[in-house]
């Protein structure tokens, strides 16, 4: 079967003071219909700005370096017109964000911008989309969806907004759903009845969801596939289930034992040393060598391809052989 | 049993209603009640979430905010009837923290001059030791002190946090209010500010109020934890035992919604449906009634609050605590 998405060697350039930086430089991942990719990085590492360039969304001065390539079902989005990426985005690709106060009308009911998202992607009678409202906020776990419509975002507390904001990216019913950080600005518990209904819809319809976050630990038990960035590329990838078993990326391990987690005796923390870098001055050849307590000499100079070093599983290491032939 | 160095003693905070379309409205109680004991050297992880009031009471403490009403104690003595020449003493003792370090500090003072400012305003140094003094507190909290006479945006988030704290402990304090220290840090980094602060506990005997919402760095530095919900303490127990065997049904919910990387543990995570109340809601009975799944919760929740009371070693505001 095709990859539904497949995003091969996007690189987004920024004019800097001392010629193009690449925050993105050289990302590969691809997503299947009903799956659920993760994409785990801390900030810069340009887990963000990746989703952005699929919704054609990089914001100026950047752009998309030639060479990259995105495929949605087989259709380059980057060669597409302004107005055939406008519909793209929402009727084939949802969208969400941390922040569902910023992406919400504050002046206008949610019914009203439901109904007007609704109508946009699905014109008819005001009787059937205002019914396609209600089932949509229903379908999202909005209790009395219909007496919900009247209501202001104000009026709601922080997970109802971002149950609206999902209702909103499922309208156009797309077959790939862009999440970025969808439950950081909640409540743990409000957390985890949003990641449960993200799991319902994936079951329920088939989509795909693109999950960008900086916590591993939502990834476990809910990722198909992780994808984990750092400064601008990919550094692994594998099963979720083959990366919480045995991450293989010393920044990846680094990242695991920085972490503090309940289910584990209290142990002192082994931090990773040093700063994330930016992408006005991302360290020569392998990004993560300063910050590295394993890095040689030639890790200074030279750049890791992704391979293959395991069971689904590829990393971006010179340390790395990989698996011996038949072992 | 000697004195503790704070006691706290039913912290009450209201915000009146504000603003021209709120005239009328009931008041946001924010606090309500809130009483617990911190000793020398020891760490109480103040947890909850947004709304729920753990912040207000770091700041009520410092009287950063007025308290409503209720005590507040540094070794004995009530900081709420502090006169000004009083408070200026006892705040040298007790200093704070913030999440956003870069808020907190003055774009326009070198690191250097904003370290030594509270030795100045508090007279602890003579002006000629006090660049040694300066140098001194940055090795301690693991900067170079050669970055003196740098400005605040010349460091990452992590490194200004440490700045933030080698400004706190320039004046000596016996305690930090810490509030959200390390949330706002990038995953690799939270690690490193979490260790000095344990290094910092071991070295000096530093009492820590740590406030945050994340249970699982709460732990890494907590002996005692403290939950609230709705302006209140719901328990309060050794570090232990409030995640392995808590006994309020909310404090259950919190521990079990913490991401985890054991992949069957999401089988039996326990999913609260609904929302916290709002903030004027006044309540008879439990405020977390609405969202419980206690299989015994009953009319009596709705109508009657539950006090604290201990039960196996722990402080549970809970009716049916026992019977879970």
């Amino acid at each position: 079967m095709t990859p539904l998405l497949e995003v091969t060697g996007l690189r987004i350039a920024f004019p800097g003071q001392h010629g193009p930086m690449y925050p993105v430089d050289g990302v590969t991942f691809s997503v299947r219909r009903g799956e659920l990719l993760a994409l785990v990085g801390e900030s810069g590492s340009g887990k963000s700005l990746s989703c952005l360039a699929i919704l054609g969304l990089v914001p100026t001065p950047g752009r998309i370096d030639p060479t990259s390539r995105i495929l949605l079902g087989g259709t380059s989005l980057p060669d597409l017109n302004r107005e055939a990426m406008r519909r793209v985005r929402g009727r084939r690709i949802g969208m969400i964000f941390q922040d569902p106060t910023t992406s919400l009308n504050p002046v206008f009911t949610i019914g009203r911008q439901l109904e007007e998202a609704v109508a946009n992607h699905f014109p008819g009678p005001r009787a059937a989309i205002r019914a396609r409202a209600v089932e949509l906020l229903g379908e999202v776990g909005v209790p009395e969806p219909a007496g919900r419509l009247a209501s202001y975002p104000h009026e709601l507390s922080g997970g109802l907004r971002q149950r609206v904001m999902i209702a909103l990216a499922l309208s156009g019913e797309p077959d790939l759903l862009l999440a970025d950080e969808p439950t950081s600005s909640l409540d743990v518990t409000v957390q985890a009845q949003i990641l449960a209904l993200l799991d319902r819809l994936r079951a329920s319809r088939g989509m795909a969801v693109v999950l960008v976050t900086h916590d591993l630990g939502l990834v476990a038990g809910r990722a198909d596939h992780v994808a984990v960035m750092y400064a601008g590329q990919v550094v692994e990838r594998a099963t979720a289930v083959r990366l919480f078993a045995a991450p293989a990326h010393p920044y990846t391990r680094g990242l695991f034992r920085s972490v503090p987690r309940l289910d584990a005796p209290v142990d002192r923390l082994a931090p990773i040393p040093g700063v994330v870098p930016t992408a006005a001055r991302w360290p020569a050849g392998c990004r993560f060598h300063p910050r590295c307590p394993e890095a040689l000499t030639q890790c200074q100079s030279e750049s890791p391809a992704l391979r293959h070093v395991g069971p689904d599983q590829s990393a971006a290491c010179l340390l790395l052989d990989p698996p011996q032939a038949g072992g | 049993m000697s004195t503790p160095l704070l006691e706290v003693h039913d912290l009450v905070k209201h915000y009146p209603p504000r603003g021209f379309f709120s005239a009328g409205s009931a008041p946001v109680q924010a606090v309500n009640g809130v009483s617990f004991a911190i000793a020398e050297a020891e760490t109480l992880g103040l947890v909850g979430e947004s709304g729920c009031g753990k912040s207000t009471v770091g700041r009520a403490i410092l009287r950063l905010e007025e308290p409503t009403a209720g005590d507040v104690r540094f070794v004995g003595e009530s900081i709420l009837e502090a006169d000004n020449a009083a408070l200026h003493r006892l705040r040298r003792q007790m200093q704070v923290v913030f999440q956003d370090p870069y808020s907190s500090l003055n774009p326009r003072m070198s690191v250097g001059r904003a370290i030594a400012e509270g030795m100045e305003i508090h007279r602890l140094a003579r002006a000629g030791e006090i660049p040694a003094r300066v140098a001194a507190l940055m090795v301690e909290v693991g900067l170079d002190p050669e970055s003196a006479g740098r400005y605040p945006h010349e460091f990452s988030g992590g490194q200004r946090q440490r700045i933030g704290i080698a400004r706190a402990l320039a004046v000596q304090p016996r305690l930090l209010v810490c509030d959200e220290p390390v949330s706002a840090l990038d995953v690799s980094v939270q690690a490193q500010v979490v260790n000095l602060l344990a290094d910092l506990q071991r070295d000096r005997r530093l009492a820590y109020l740590f406030i945050a919402h994340d249970l699982a760095v709460v732990r890494q530095l907590a002996h005692r934890i403290a939950v609230m919900y709705f302006g209140r303490i719901v328990e309060l127990g050794p570090a232990r035992t409030v995640i392995a065997a808590p006994k309020h049904p909310y404090t259950q919910a919190l521990v079990s919604a913490v991401p985890s990387r054991v992949l069957e543990r999401h089988a039996d995570r326990i999913v609260l449906s609904g929302d916290p109340p709002g903030p004027t809601t006044v309540l008879p009975g439990c405020a977390f009634a609405s969202r419980c799944f206690h299989p015994r919760r009953d009319q009596r929740c709705h109508a009657e609050r539950p006090t604290l009371r201990v039960i196996d070693g722990h402080q549970v505001a809970c009716h049916h605590a026992e019977e879970s």
